[in-house]
């Protein structure tokens, strides 16, 4: 139920148009499909080079605490310097990882000698869980809000939406977090703000638990994610409701609420589209600061840690597939402009 | 017009409004529309109250920022100290005078430079039809994928000793911030800015301009530009904030400024621990930067409206 | 081998004329600390107390949970490759050395059946054998018996090169033999006043043979055992997630009877320090917290009416600022602050006794620290015995001043002293810290008072902590004029941390700044007490020796050290954890109980 379609040919125009067009357009979305896939393929290599070349360049060593330690002897950190292969120049190295992950090793890590991938799909659920759901959440927040504030700009509702979305992105989750603990957890006492995932409860006691842990850190992220989110949704209303076919719409008689939710709307989203397709590859990637506070097992969690440590396998694990869903979810993005818009060409 | 994400009805020769010969001209009219939003205006005074507070209040109240007073530790705000005292006994006031000028010019300036290089990329890579658009895209598919990390623990390996020897530590420290929260942050606004120019290039009121024999550049930064800025001024506004509080951040991983130089976010961050005992602490950087950004947004709601032609203000 | 008063002291409690806390009081005295005192009775053929844990549960189980939190995560679980203190935390619940510390200094046995001494034949006369009885009876988690077998390879084990493990300095020189089923000898190429090291305490973690045995070497880190840990210890692993949380049920058949009281153990990991506490201390959400970074004002506040407490222990290690005398601007052959270069001021002693004068440690250890330090003047602190007695700190920015004008140093126009056109303006370096962040700013504030001007620079923990050879940031390269850190002492003897000051363990371009020495600063005197004190026996004689060394680098202002760190956690109201700051938190986790 394309709006644009129906405006091309009056509201209710004429159907067979739309379907005789239809075809060539299929096969053009396929063939871009195929296209872009195909390109991915040289642009993640590009990008997988480029990522560890940042990686063996940036400071660090990954056997540090070795250094400050009197017991150890230098020699010691030597060996494992070469056990490790990290004597060895970057292409080398490079080519290494690049051959072990395309067989499906992800790397050894350094910190916890374990086999990178086991790390990572331990801490897949729980960053889904968590950060999917504040995505969730901003999204059922921000798309109403932002489109009823839209309809009455500067009405009081408009200013009380817009003055919280600016106290949400003025504090930083550090703060937000630290706020709620200091609340709900030490003076209400009324939830836990360290995160387990080893909850031993079992049936629904088990779901209770573990809503109750993640209650703090969704609203958290949620929130402040719903702050932008309300502005770019506020704001890309604002750019089509005055326009002359919703007035055109309105005219024909259409309800209010019609006009609203099938024409406004969807033509509205293209920006909202682009935003939640950046944040998609976030969902996996967990967030960091929000994880260190509410102690989350989550990807972010793992990754800073491994940033901090210097435990190059993992972080370059973590941002290989990070990379790859950036390249995906944007593509998606690309392909959903043309659904929302059809004159945007696949060219 | 503004970032339409469709045609308009061809029943209605309108197109070229946004771009159309007024008679009086654009800048003035813009100005005129500009000074009937009461929320801009109201805005920009307070941020001009606030960049004129930075800067001249060390002359107004002339305490030193780093006064240790172990006496005086955590008080609530007083005659003496107007805002308070943070847990070395320091006058916030002070500190937040000499740190809003810092926590003001970078918050602007990256922002600046986030948006000019997204909207750059983002319009070129809109535009663009051949390689330079998969190019363009690889670049910021690249920037979203980068560890932000170990990329800033690079750069300041890389660079910042030679911008200390260059621009003092202060300047040098600035450049790099800027740069580097710039330079890491202009990626959502290059995708919005190419999702929007996608829509409207194929629009009528440009195919009109194209047949005109306009140029490409003439296309862009007169017809698809203006009508592309919706969400490039939320993205700045929201930019000024994100870049206030990630230079704290930086700060914590020896990349900001010196730890003795109390920027708004470093304020913030420093007085998380002291939330309960001393919220005073935590409240005025708070309210410093809130007021920053609601200003900052206003006066971009202001701005979008002023510049748009047929909205009723 | 010892003085003639401490030899009549332990003559009288041999005889049973002193008690042996008296002893240890008067050895105090004479400034021994209680791990050397029991060491010197031990050598004495006096057998060593085996001090009362107060645990008073009469029945193993039926403690219910225990909780603990590690503001760090454990990422690995087997002791020789545990870097951190985090990861020997963790591997320690699971296995046991043959003998940890206490709170005092003791040496505890836990899976021998004694501590070695004289008077049992465990201590051979001449000071190069050592013979440790193993306790009988024990039991690894899947039943195998605990043998002499087990020991003979942990050493092995961590002795091989190859296998890289982190302990390996207390194997390398070592030769040990099984003499029975439950008895191993040890032989030193010299003789050792400080013999316990191998199987005690962290470095000392008994591995079982039968499932590290073929994993031995090049191999090691393909062991299964690396991350399912079969140990001795009074907690049996459930489950362990890298880098998150560790849980644990009671092993009904640990060898100490009655113990352990919980009947299972959760290990979370991550977040901060703060609000690790506010879990223990405010909430109650856990039970205990280690390693407290937190202001001393904070804790204080939450323990106010709060569900728990902070405890305290000492410790060796120390908070210190080196100042440079070598030019950290100044290349030579590739490096800076190399010893071919002199830094312009910083190398005229005034300058730096003046600096000595500004840095206000009692308001550091007052403000910042509290109970997390004591300020002091001295490098070495714990054992008491080896701690400077004439090293005095002075906070006096008049004297400084006047120190800086009689040597000549004029202030300029900005309030900045100079001399010669070089002007008192100094890079002072650390890590990000918020306690090292706030101690800068008082240290800069009394140097501006005193006409010398600090750039702060602070460097994130990984890099300056780092060995990465490329890096100027790193704590060992020392690109800047001053700089603060802790550097820790891991047993309770300073022979090994006094490295820091000899010539030959100088850190520069040729030993990829690995070396020991960061100061870069040496003399001659203190190389010689330092070698004298290697192969000195007798121990008064050989403390005499450290200390020297200990106070050349401190009178030349090359250290100017600021507190003695202690270990300071977090424990509920109604806990009851052994907490010493010799050994790791979990040395004696059996022992710990709730009432």
């Amino acid at each position: 139920m394309s709006a644009a379609r129906n405006l091309l040919h009056g509201v209710d125009g004429p159907r067979r148009a739309l379907h005789r067009s239809r075809v060539p357009e299929e096969t053009a979305v396929l063939n871009y499909l195929i296209r872009r896939l195909l390109l991915a393929i040289p642009s993640l290599l590009g990008i997988s080079v480029i990522l560890f070349v940042v990686l063996a360049l940036a400071p660090g060593d990954p056997f540090e605490e070795l250094a400050t330690n009197p017991n150890v002897p230098p020699e010691v950190r030597e060996a494992l310097r070469t056990k490790f292969g990290l004597n060895d120049p970057i292409m080398v190295r490079y080519f290494r990882w690049l051959f072990a992950m395309v067989q499906g090793d992800w790397g050894f890590s350094f910190a916890s000698r374990i086999n990178v991938d086991t790390l990572i799909w331990q801490r897949v659920p729980t960053t889904l869980f968590v950060v999917g759901s504040s995505q969730l959440l901003a999204l059922a927040i921000a798309l109403p809000v932002g489109i009823y504030a839209a309809t009455r700009p500067y009405s009081i509702f408009d200013q009380i939406a817009n003055t919280l979305a600016f106290v949400g992105f003025s504090l930083p989750t550090f703060f937000t977090g630290l706020l709620l603990i200091l609340i709900f957890s030490v003076s209400l006492d009324w939830l836990p703000f360290v995160y387990r995932s080893d909850i031993a409860a079992t049936g629904w006691r088990w779901y209770w638990e573990n809503l109750r842990q993640a209650i703090m850190p969704i609203t958290v992220l949620g929130l402040f994610q719903a702050a932008s989110y309300t502005r770019y949704v506020r704001s890309a209303v604002l750019d089509v409701i005055q326009l002359d076919y919703v007035t055109t719409a309105r005219a024909k008689g259409l309800s209010e609420r019609a006009v609203t939710l099938r024409h406004v709307t969807r033509n509205a989203l293209i920006p909202v589209v682009t935003l939640v397709a950046l944040q998609m590859p976030a969902v996996f990637g967990g967030a960091i600061v929000t994880e260190q506070i509410f102690r989350i097992p989550g990807i972010g969690s793992l990754l800073i840690s491994a940033i901090l440590a210097n435990d190059t396998p993992v972080i370059m694990a973590v941002t290989f597939v990070f990379s790859c869903l950036v390249v995906l979810f944007n593509l998606i993005a690309d392909l959903l402009y043309g659904w929302l818009d059809p004159r945007i060409s696949f060219g | 017009m503004a970032g339409s994400t469709l045609a308009s009805p061809s029943a209605e020769p309108v197109p070229a409004v946004a771009v159309g010969a007024p008679a009086v001209s654009p800048a003035r009219d813009t100005w005129r529309r500009f000074k009937r939003h009461r929320l801009a205006m109201g805005s920009s005074v307070v941020l001009g109250l606030l960049i004129f507070g930075v800067v001249i209040g060390p002359w107004i109240w002339p305490v030193p920022i780093n006064e240790i007073d172990f006496a005086a530790q955590l008080e609530t705000p007083s005659f003496a100290h107007p805002l308070g005292t943070d847990d070395l006994g320091q006058d916030i006031l002070a500190r937040m005078i000499y740190g809003g000028r810092i926590s003001l010019a970078v918050g602007l300036a990256a922002m600046m430079v986030a948006i000019l290089v997204g909207v750059v990329i983002g319009a070129l890579a809109g535009m663009s039809r051949g390689a330079l658009a998969i190019i363009l895209m690889w670049v910021t598919d690249l920037f979203l994928s980068l560890p932000q990390l170990p990329l800033l623990l690079l750069v300041i390996y890389l660079f910042r000793e030679q911008l200390k020897a260059a621009f003092g530590v202060e300047g040098g420290v600035f450049m790099l911030i800027v740069v580097v929260i710039g330079g890491l942050r202009w990626m959502p606004v290059t995708r919005l800015v190419r999702a929007q120019f996608l829509s409207l290039r194929e629009k009528e009121f440009v195919e009109a301009a194209r047949a005109q024999g306009a140029t490409k550049f003439r296309q862009i930064v007169v017809h698809i530009l203006p009508n592309a800025l919706g969400p490039v001024i939320v993205a700045a506004t929201i930019e000024v904030s994100s870049a206030i509080i990630a230079e704290s951040t930086l700060s914590f991983l020896g990349l900001g400024f010196p730890p003795d130089i109390p920027t708004w976010g470093r304020l913030l961050f420093d007085a998380k621990d002291h939330l309960d005992s001393a919220p005073h602490w935590a409240l005025f950087p708070g309210i410093a930067i809130f007021l920053t950004v609601l200003s900052i947004n206003f006066i971009g709601d202001g701005l979008r409206d002023a510049l748009d032609p047929r909205r009723v203000i | 081998m010892i003085s003639k008063e401490l030899q009549g002291l332990v003559d009288e409690v041999k005889d049973g004329a002193l008690s042996r806390r008296s002893f240890l009081k008067a050895a105090t005295a004479f400034g021994l600390t209680a791990p050397l005192a029991n060491q010197l009775l031990a050598f004495n053929g006096v057998a060593m107390a085996q001090p009362a844990s107060g645990y008073k549960p009469t029945k193993a189980g039926g403690g219910g949970p225990l909780k603990v939190l590690l503001w760090q995560a454990p990422t690995l679980l087997n002791p020789h490759f545990a870097s951190g203190t985090k990861d020997q935390i963790a591997s320690r619940i699971f296995f046991e050395a043959l003998a940890g510390w206490d709170a005092d200094g003791n040496l505890v046995p836990q899976l021998a059946a004694e501590i070695p001494s004289k008077a049992n034949g465990g201590l051979s006369a001449d000071g190069t054998q050592v013979t440790w009885k193993l306790k009988p009876n024990v039991k690894w988690h899947d039943g195998k018996p605990f043998t002499a077998d087990d020991v003979i390879f942990t050493a092995e084990y961590a002795a091989d090169p190859a296998t890289a493990a982190y302990t390996t300095s207390a194997y390398s020189n070592i030769k040990v033999e099984k003499i029975d089923n439950l008895t191993v000898r040890i032989t030193f190429p010299n003789p050792q006043p400080f013999w316990a090291d191998a199987f005690v305490a962290t470095n000392g973690q008994i591995l079982p043979k039968h499932h590290f045995g073929d994993y031995k070497g090049a191999k090691s880190r393909e062991a299964p055992a690396n991350l399912k840990p079969i140990g001795t210890g009074p907690y049996k692993l459930v489950d362990f997630k890298p880098g998150d949380v560790i849980t644990c049920e009671r092993n009904a058949d640990y060898h100490v009877p009655n113990q352990p009281q919980f009947d299972t153990l959760e290990v979370k990991g991550g977040g901060d320090a703060a609000s690790a506490a506010r879990a223990v201390i405010q909430t109650g959400e856990y039970d205990y917290a280690w390693n407290m970074q937190v202001e001393d004002d904070l804790l204080k506040r939450m323990e106010q009416g709060g569900k728990g407490r902070v405890l305290v222990a000492v410790a060796g290690d120390i908070e210190y600022i080196i100042l440079n005398t070598t030019d950290p601007n100044v290349e030579v052959d590739g490096e800076r602050s190399s010893v071919k270069t002199k830094h312009p001021t910083l190398s005229d002693p005034a300058v730096r006794s003046a600096i000595n004068l500004l840095v206000d440690r009692d308001s550091i250890q007052k403000f910042i620290y509290g109970r997390g330090g004591n300020a002091t003047a001295s490098f070495v602190n714990e054992p008491a015995r080896f701690k400077s007695k004439t090293l005095k700190y002075e906070f006096n920015i008049d004297k400084a001043n006047k120190i800086l004008d009689d040597a000549g140093y004029k202030r300029g126009a900005d309030g900045i002293r100079e001399k010669d056109g070089k002007k008192l303006k100094y890079v002072f370096q650390t890590s990000i810290n918020a306690p090292r962040q706030k101690c800068q700013a008082i240290i800069k504030q009394a140097c501006q008072k005193a006409g010398i001007d600090l750039e702060l620079k602070s460097v994130t923990a990984s890099v300056f902590f780092s060995s990465d050879v490329a890096n100027p940031d790193t704590y060992t390269k020392l690109y800047c004029d001053m700089e603060m850190y802790t550097t820790t002492q891991p047993q309770p003897d300073p022979e090994r941390f006094l490295n820091q000051c000899v010539s030959w363990e100088i850190a520069n371009k040729d030993n990829k700044w690995l070396g020991r020495n960061v100061s870069r600063w040496s003399d001659k005197e203190a190389d010689e007490a330092y070698k004298a004190a290697q192969k000195e026996l007798d121990p008064d004689k050989r403390a005499a020796l450290l200390i020297k060394v200990n106070e050349i680098f401190c009178n030349a202002h090359v250290f100017v050290p600021l507190l003695a760190r202690t270990r300071v956690v977090a424990a509920a109201n109604n806990l009851f954890p052994r907490v010493t700051g010799w050994d790791v938190d979990t040395w004696d986790l059996a022992a710990w109980y709730r009432t």
